[in-house]
């Protein structure tokens, strides 16, 4: 302070003993800028700012990482309570407390899970109102009804959570614990609609329709109800319970292989066990709500539709393919290694089956990763007649993928009944028909699958999306819906043979389950970029054109590096929340 | 070593002659290009990891004798293999990295996209010329006398001067190309030729003229409409 005071002072001095000099130079800078106020009355008034960046990071990837963020653990968040609720269901239901605290252990994730949630929410709410602050402004002006609903939805969400998890313990006997659930479902509740608002903004961003005049809820109301709204807010609500239940799986998985004693081995497998099943329940339907989706962007848009699946976004569905592909895999590994290790002597009673099962798996993978156009040198493509084979070219095709995929469903459905009904015996008196039932329709099934793929190069394209493709489906749900509770009914009266082991599986089953997990967090981000780089130039299709320098679709090469960053820090935030959460448990738990 | 360790990589060796030599001559096909024939045999590999380590027993069987080769003590002669394989892995990932970086003359791989997105002003465009049977055999005759030199006169992509393109004109008989198109998608391929094509399609690539500047639309609707029906097709419509 001393020496500031010491400066001004100096400055006075040396003012005071130029005072007329100077004086004059502010005169004559006076004059000078006279006739710039009359420039500045001509002027007029500055143009609103469309974009703004941000140095060397660029706008577009900051965007894209924390919106990516944002959406995986919203993805986390929303999935892990329906998985949460059902366990509570269930344990409420049989009386199995395990599963009681499985849904407890789930549910305090959510509130740190929930909080970072949010906050990556207002970052890319700032970073878009920052950067594109004219798409903004346009989208506001269409939506901001439902953003005071979404921000109503967001309080009693929150006091849902609450009232949830702090009541948990207090809320167990009764009528209480009756409320209680009930509570979980209008968590569950709230939650879908706070998915399914935000889903609005963004499937109008790449399927917008024409808003007709009227009031501002009228309006909103048209653009929410956009052709791709509800296959994305299914399609997301689906992958959202695979995505709850892989991580389940994942940290179960962790935990398992840090295990300090045989009680912490049995429950870490057992709740491996569960989050690898809620998973593959999820994966079964996911690919006919995928299906649905892209059948509704190729029917709003033809050149949207040929983007994603034909045009230079078709290569991501490759990745997909590979992506979706280890997930089966590593999730029938979980179930074979189950049926191995945990149910003794099954062994050698399943390793056939499980050898062919893996045969058709590999075949339909190998089937469904291929190309329609192959990567090939001048000389293959020569060899080739171009770049399409002229034999292998036709499992480039929907019509092979859709068989493919409906097989691999099959085939992961019958590893799992397989699962279920190792290490009993059935008693039933009609338990012989009923299995040879079982087994006809499991044939019967595959066989229909794979006729109707055939027979869909033959007929016009709309008779296979509408007709053959949604029967395939139906034929494999139609196996699901049989099956299933036939087995249930078999099982009831069903001798137990051998007692399942818990925490017995090799550290290889926990890996299988964190890879599970990465691979769908590799699959969402993956698909995240092509919903929205699907939009190409534009950010609201057809209607705001992207005038940024960022107006071009980033290579693939860097947008896997992209996905691949987002995968690894949505990992890392999972762990430090896991790592959080679980603190105190640590501290509590007595050193064995 | 042998014994349970054999059976993999014969089974692998099996699958490479199957894609190198038995796929290629069956009649109708080609050979596979290099990136097929690896995605498939890394297919094999996993499946044959998988399988391997389904149970402890299996586990050990098939990866006891890796371990014990790459660690165990006493293994006499097998010493020398090991100090050998030690030395040919880094060999080989610096032949591969040579490879990969090394100024060539060949050209790259190529990954062109076939069917790339139209511009918006063709997607909506609907066939205006009424399907009759004068229109369709119209269709045909322009077909004739402007596409099948190229295209064929069976459709199949094989007419006389197809030979003489890299790539070849596309095969409309097969099931794999127009039928997964929608007419306005032909329109505008037909309309713009090759130069058309976005950079992802490659124009540079394609001879397909550009027939705006020598057939009226009207014509070039007919020849949609003559090319589907010739190559028995339908084209991808929504209702």
């Amino acid at each position: 302070m001393q020496q500031q005071g010491g400066w001004i002072q100096r400055l006075l001095r040396a003012v005071k003993g130029h005072g007329g000099t100077l004086s004059g130079l502010l005169w004559a800078v006076g004059l000078l800028s006279l006739p710039a106020l009359a420039f500045g009355a001509d002027v007029a008034p500055a143009a609103a700012t469309e974009y703004r960046d941000i140095p060397y990071i660029g706008s577009r990837n900051l965007v894209w990482v924390v919106a990516q963020l944002h959406l995986l653990l919203a993805g986390f968040v929303l999935g892990v309570p329906i998985f949460a609720w059902l366990c509570e269901v269930v344990a409420w239901k049989t009386g199995e407390k395990r599963y009681d605290k499985l849904a407890k252990e789930f549910t305090k994730l959510l509130t740190s899970a929930y909080a970072t949630t949010a906050l990556f929410g207002g970052i890319l709410l700032f970073l878009l109102i920052s950067f594109y602050p004219k798409l903004m402004n346009y989208l506001t002006d269409i939506f901001f009804p439902s953003f005071i609903v979404y921000c109503l939805l967001f309080l009693v969400e929150t006091a849902t959570l609450y009232l949830y998890w702090y009541g948990w313990d207090a809320m167990q006997d009764g009528g209480k614990k009756k409320f209680h659930i009930f509570l979980g479902f209008m968590l569950n509740f709230f939650a879908f609609f706070i998915m399914i608002v935000p889903n609005s903004w963004a499937t109008f961003q790449a399927s917008p329709v024409v808003l007709a005049e009227g009031s501002d809820l009228a309006r909103a109301w048209a653009a929410t109800w956009n052709p791709t709204w509800w296959p994305v807010n299914i399609h997301r609500l689906i992958a959202n319970v695979v995505l709850g239940g892989y991580i389940c799986g994942a940290y179960a998985g962790i935990r398992y292989l840090s295990a300090r004693n045989a009680e912490e081995r049995d429950h870490y497998d057992w709740m491996g066990y569960v989050g690898n099943f809620i998973g593959v329940f999820g994966l079964l339907p996911l690919p006919f709500a995928g299906y649905w989706l892209m059948r509704e962007v190729y029917q709003y848009n033809q050149q949207m539709g040929i983007t994603l699946m034909g045009g230079f976004l078709s290569w991501l569905f490759i990745l997909q393919a590979m992506l979706i592909g280890v997930l089966f895999l590593g999730s029938n590994y979980y179930f074979w290694l189950g049926i191995t290790y945990r149910i003794p002597g099954s062994e050698l009673k399943y390793r056939k089956p499980m050898l062919s099962m893996l045969l058709i798996l590999l075949l339909c993978l190998g089937v469904w990763m291929t190309p329609h156009s192959l990567v090939a040198s001048l000389e293959e493509a020569r060899k080739m007649g171009g770049t399409h084979h002229p034999l292998l070219g036709v499992f480039g095709v929907m019509s092979a993928k859709m068989t493919v995929s409906n097989l691999m469903i099959l085939v992961t459905f019958m590893s799992f009944i397989m699962y279920w009904r190792a290490g009993k015996e059935e008693t039933a008196g009609w338990a012989k028909a009923a299995k040879a039932v079982m087994n006809s329709l499991l044939v019967l099934a595959g066989i229909a699958v794979v006729v109707l793929g055939v027979w869909g190069y033959f007929v016009p394209a709309i008779v296979r999306i509408n007709y053959f493709s949604t029967s395939q489906v139906l034929i494999v749900l139609f196996v699901m819906l049989t099956i299933t509770p036939l087995t249930a009914l078999l099982l009831k009266s069903a001798k137990t043979t051998t007692e399942m082991v818990w925490g017995k599986m090799p550290p290889r089953a926990g890996y299988a389950l964190v890879l599970n997990a990465v691979m769908v967090i590799l699959l969402m981000t993956l698909m995240g970029y092509a919903r929205s780089s699907s939009r190409v130039h534009w950010h609201v299709y057809g209607v705001m054109r992207d005038s940024s320098p960022y107006a071009f679709s980033p290579a693939l090469g860097y947008a896997a590096a992209i996905m691949a960053l987002n995968t690894f820090i949505f990992c890392m935030i999972t762990a430090f929340i896991f790592w959080v959460a679980t603190m105190s448990d640590k501290a509590k738990a007595p050193h064995s | 070593m042998g014994g349970p360790l054999l059976k993999p990589v014969i089974l692998i060796g099996i699958v490479y002659a199957i894609l190198k030599f038995a796929v290629p001559n069956i009649p109708g096909s080609a050979p596979l290009p290099a990136s097929l024939i690896f995605l498939y045999l890394m297919l094999t590999t996993s499946g044959i990891v998988i399988f391997a380590t389904l149970s402890g027993e299996s586990k050990d069987a098939f990866w006891g004798p890796i371990q014990r080769f790459l660690t165990g003590e006493n293994i006499g002669n097998l010493q020398v293999l090991r100090y050998g394989v030690l030395l040919l892995l880094p060999l080989i990932v610096g032949w591969q990295t040579y490879n990969s970086t090394a100024i060539s003359a060949a050209p790259p791989a190529e990954n062109r996209t076939i069917h790339p997105a139209p511009p918006g002003e063709y997607t909506g465009l609907s066939n205006p010329i009424a399907k009759t049977p004068d229109a369709i055999q119209q269709g045909k005759g322009f077909y004739a006398a402007f596409c099948s030199p190229c295209h064929g006169g069976n459709f199949d992509g094989k007419g006389p001067a197809s030979r003489g393109f890299n790539p070849p004109p596309a095969n409309f008989s097969d099931p794999t190309t127009i039928a997964m198109l929608q007419e306005s998608y032909l329109f505008w391929r037909i309309k713009k030729g090759g130069v058309g094509l976005p950079i992802e399609g490659m124009p540079w690539k394609s001879a397909m003229p550009r027939w705006e500047v020598e057939l009226p639309d009207e014509w070039i609707w007919k020849i949609i409409m003559g090319e589907y029906d010739g190559a028995h097709q339908s084209p991808r419509t929504w209702e």
